[in-house]
């Protein structure tokens, strides 16, 4: 951790930051004292003025979303999202265990603004410590008062309840979230007309907003919205959490104002990852989670700004930044990547559900020295069916300037299929060669 | 063939209680049948499903979905390798391997002992410390070869157990909810505004109805 303004990390450092009494010491319920001081309405409106973009992966901004709730259908509901599994990311279980009472303030000013009065905490299943601080804070803040019936002393009451998975990617998608926690397979719903805030658990409207997107609310409200803004950039306000993991000096994870940080400062920055571990150079980097297509060192000096990320077409996605020196071979963690996305798909929708299993096996046997000439083509021909492209024709690839399409074609019910596609034809695009070579070196095995 | 015991059915109905529809509670349910029997008995979810009103036939349904649902008996304690992109970058494969050999099992078997399960796992959101891996669901970071074998014979001698609890038990701290402090268990059907909302009645559109 460096220097910068730590809003949600601010508490890492203290071990037992997890309990109220240290929680309390350190300025904790203050941000839910000042909301409970202003209206919904006027507390809604900071939110909004914050921008305050989604940190689960769209970046769709929370204040905005709260607003599409309909205006008289109740009660509404709120679902926290604590089932971070994004290939790459790392924080919110972080947060979970290390402040758990922050997310639970978030989540307290949430509902009061919106007029939810109840919350559902869904934590991931393989996360045992997560629950442990989560339902232990959960605890003492009703028995202090903080969660239950007349909110210190107001006529603001909400209940908490922490539920947990039991291991599936997919939860992840906010409407799979839901048909989970209506107690089904975690199989998405199509949006429209299924949007959580219209439709959402018990068909009723529901905000789904990330464990860290809720974790930035206390800071909001205790400072102000224009304390916030004068942090990262105007079209992304506020400091973001980053996962720095694979071939650098020191992984971290690390709290950075968006916008105004690069890649490269994340990287080789002294305070943060101190560069490519030595002795080796940059070959690629994955900027956002498993589902977004590769960066190179061209990127490195892009700054960590969704809008700017996105143009140069990938996404900040989750905040999981992967990189990769030149001993990574792009056939090998392609077909990981695919490996993930063919277990994890729900097998709801046929291009997700074969098609991410085609292009497992496909770079499985390239791998096993079985590869066969035409299977470049096969895959970007298979990425094809599951998100038509447009991918040109087998000259596509390194010397052709034309990016892989993003976001991708949404032709499934959610984006996991369309998602897996992504980054393998960006890892094609570039290392068009290398895929070639393998298919040739079995080949000349085999004979 | 275990069915819950009545501490359980206890425990059950005050998990149930804090649910607007019971089959919501499915999930936790079953965390608990897995938490007595180390994995999920046929009698068990059969009690899981007349306690939450659906048929046996639903909750196999469900539990299926599930990696971490076992239906039939698993190791006292289950090994899950992270192989996914950070940790294959800093050697999880190799582990994993490692962790084959060591064992004599391929991922998803068991020991003859009883003692370990092996799973080749998706990422665990530990990926700054890759390696890792997790027993029942607590972490161990940046494990080498060495380290697994010290955690196998940590496990075996039972140095761990005051972390590592037996398959099946995941939070060792329930979540409880005082009787009196209960605010809204808010059934759908609960069509009524609520009292701080309508106190700030003139700031109605506070409570969303922007246009989508
Ligand atoms: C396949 C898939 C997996 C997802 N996994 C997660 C996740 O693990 N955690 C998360 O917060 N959001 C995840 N999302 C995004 C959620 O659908 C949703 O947009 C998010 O929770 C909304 O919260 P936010 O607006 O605060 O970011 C996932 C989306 C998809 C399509
Ligand atoms: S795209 Fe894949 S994961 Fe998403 S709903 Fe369809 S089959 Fe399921
Ligand atoms: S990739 Fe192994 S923990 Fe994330």
């Amino acid at each position: 951790m460096s220097g910068g303004p730590r809003i949600v990390s601010a508490r890492w450092e203290i071990d037992d930051a997890w309990k109220l009494s240290r929680y309390l010491e350190t300025g904790g319920y203050a941000g839910l004292r000042s909301a409970l001081d202003m209206t919904p309405h006027e507390v809604h409106e900071e939110v909004r003025s914050a921008t305050l973009l989604g940190r689960g992966g769209a970046g769709f901004p929370a204040g905005v979303k709260w607003g599409f709730c309909p205006p008289d259908v109740w009660p509404r509901y709120l679902v926290v999202n604590g089932d971070e599994s994004e290939p790459g990311t790392y924080k919110d279980r972080i947060l979970m265990e290390r402040d758990p009472h922050q997310l639970i303030e978030g989540a307290l000013i949430c509902a009061y603004a919106t007029g939810i009065a109840q919350v559902f905490l869904y934590v991931r299943g393989e996360m045992a410590l997560a629950q442990e601080r989560v339902a232990s804070a959960l605890n003492e803040a009703y028995e202090a008062g903080y969660i239950g019936r007349r909110i210190l002393g107001t006529d603001f009451s909400v209940d908490v309840v922490m539920h947990w998975g039991a291991g599936a990617y997919i939860v992840g998608e906010e409407t799979a979230l839901i048909e989970s926690l209506e107690g089904d397979r975690g199989m998405p719903r199509l949006k429209p007309p299924f949007f959580p805030a219209a439709k959402g658990l018990y068909m009723k409207p529901t905000i789904v907003n990330n464990v860290e997107t809720l974790s930035n609310l206390p800071w909001i409200l205790e400072h102000g919205s224009e304390a916030y803004t004068t942090i990262g950039s105007e079209s992304s306000p506020g400091t973001r959490l980053f996962a720095i993991s694979g071939h650098v000096e020191r992984p971290g994870v690390h709290e950075v104002p968006q916008g105004v940080t690069t890649f490269r400062d994340l990287i080789y920055g002294d305070e943060y990852c101190g560069g490519i571990r030595k002795g080796h150079e940059l070959k690629m980097f994955i900027p956002g989670g498993g589902s977004a297509p590769w960066f190179f060192p061209e990127h490195l000096d892009l700054p960590l700004e969704g809008k700017v990320v996105g143009g140069a077409g990938s996404m900040l996605g989750s905040g999981a930044i992967v990189v990769m020196d030149e001993t990574t071979d792009a056939v090998s963690a392609c077909w990981r990547l695919m490996r993930f996305f063919s277990r994890e798909s729900c097998g709801e929708c046929t291009p997700c559900r074969e098609g991410t299993n085609w292009l497992e096996t496909i770079l499985r046997r390239i791998l096993d020295g079985q590869g066969r000439p035409d299977d470049i083509d096969l895959l970007l021909d298979i990425g094809d069916n599951i998100s038509p492209g447009p991918y040109p024709g087998p000259g596509w690839g390194a010397e052709n300037p034309e990016p892989v399409p993003f976001p991708p074609q949404q032709t499934t019910i959610c984006p996991l299929g369309p998602s897996a596609v992504a980054p393998l034809t960006s890892a094609i695009r570039r290392f068009r060669d290398e895929f070639e070579a393998k298919i040739a070196q079995g080949a000349a095995v085999s004979v | 063939m275990p069915r819950l015991t009545p501490e359980n059915v206890r425990r059950a109905k005050e998990i149930i209680s804090r649910y607007p529809r019971p089959r919501s509670a499915l999930i936790p349910l079953l965390h608990l049948a897995q938490e007595q029997d180390g994995w999920l008995t046929e009698d068990a979810m059969e009690d899981v499903a007349e306690l939450v009103g659906v048929t046996p036939a639903q909750v196999i349904g469900t539990a299926s979905f599930y990696e971490m649902f076992k239906m039939e008996p698993v190791g006292r304690y289950v090994i899950n390798v992270c192989t996914n992109i950070s940790c294959l970058l800093l050697g999880g494969e190799t582990l994993l391997q490692h962790a084959e050999a060591t064992l004599g099992i391929k991922p998803g078997s068991t020991t003859e002992d009883g003692l370990f399960t092996l799973e080749d796992v998706e990422c665990v959101a530990a990926c700054t410390e890759a390696p890792c891996l997790q027993v029942n669901y607590r972490y161990f970071y940046r494990v080498t070869n060495d380290d697994f074998d010290r955690i196998l014979a940590d496990l075996r001698d039972g140095d761990l157990s005051r972390d590592i609890p037996e398959h099946g038990i995941l939070s060792r701290v329930p979540q409880r909810i005082p009787t009196g402090k209960v605010a809204n268990i808010t059934p759908p059907e609960d069509q009524r505004v609520p009292v701080w909302i309508e106190r700030a009645a003139p700031d109605k559109a506070a409570a969303g109805g922007d246009e989508a």
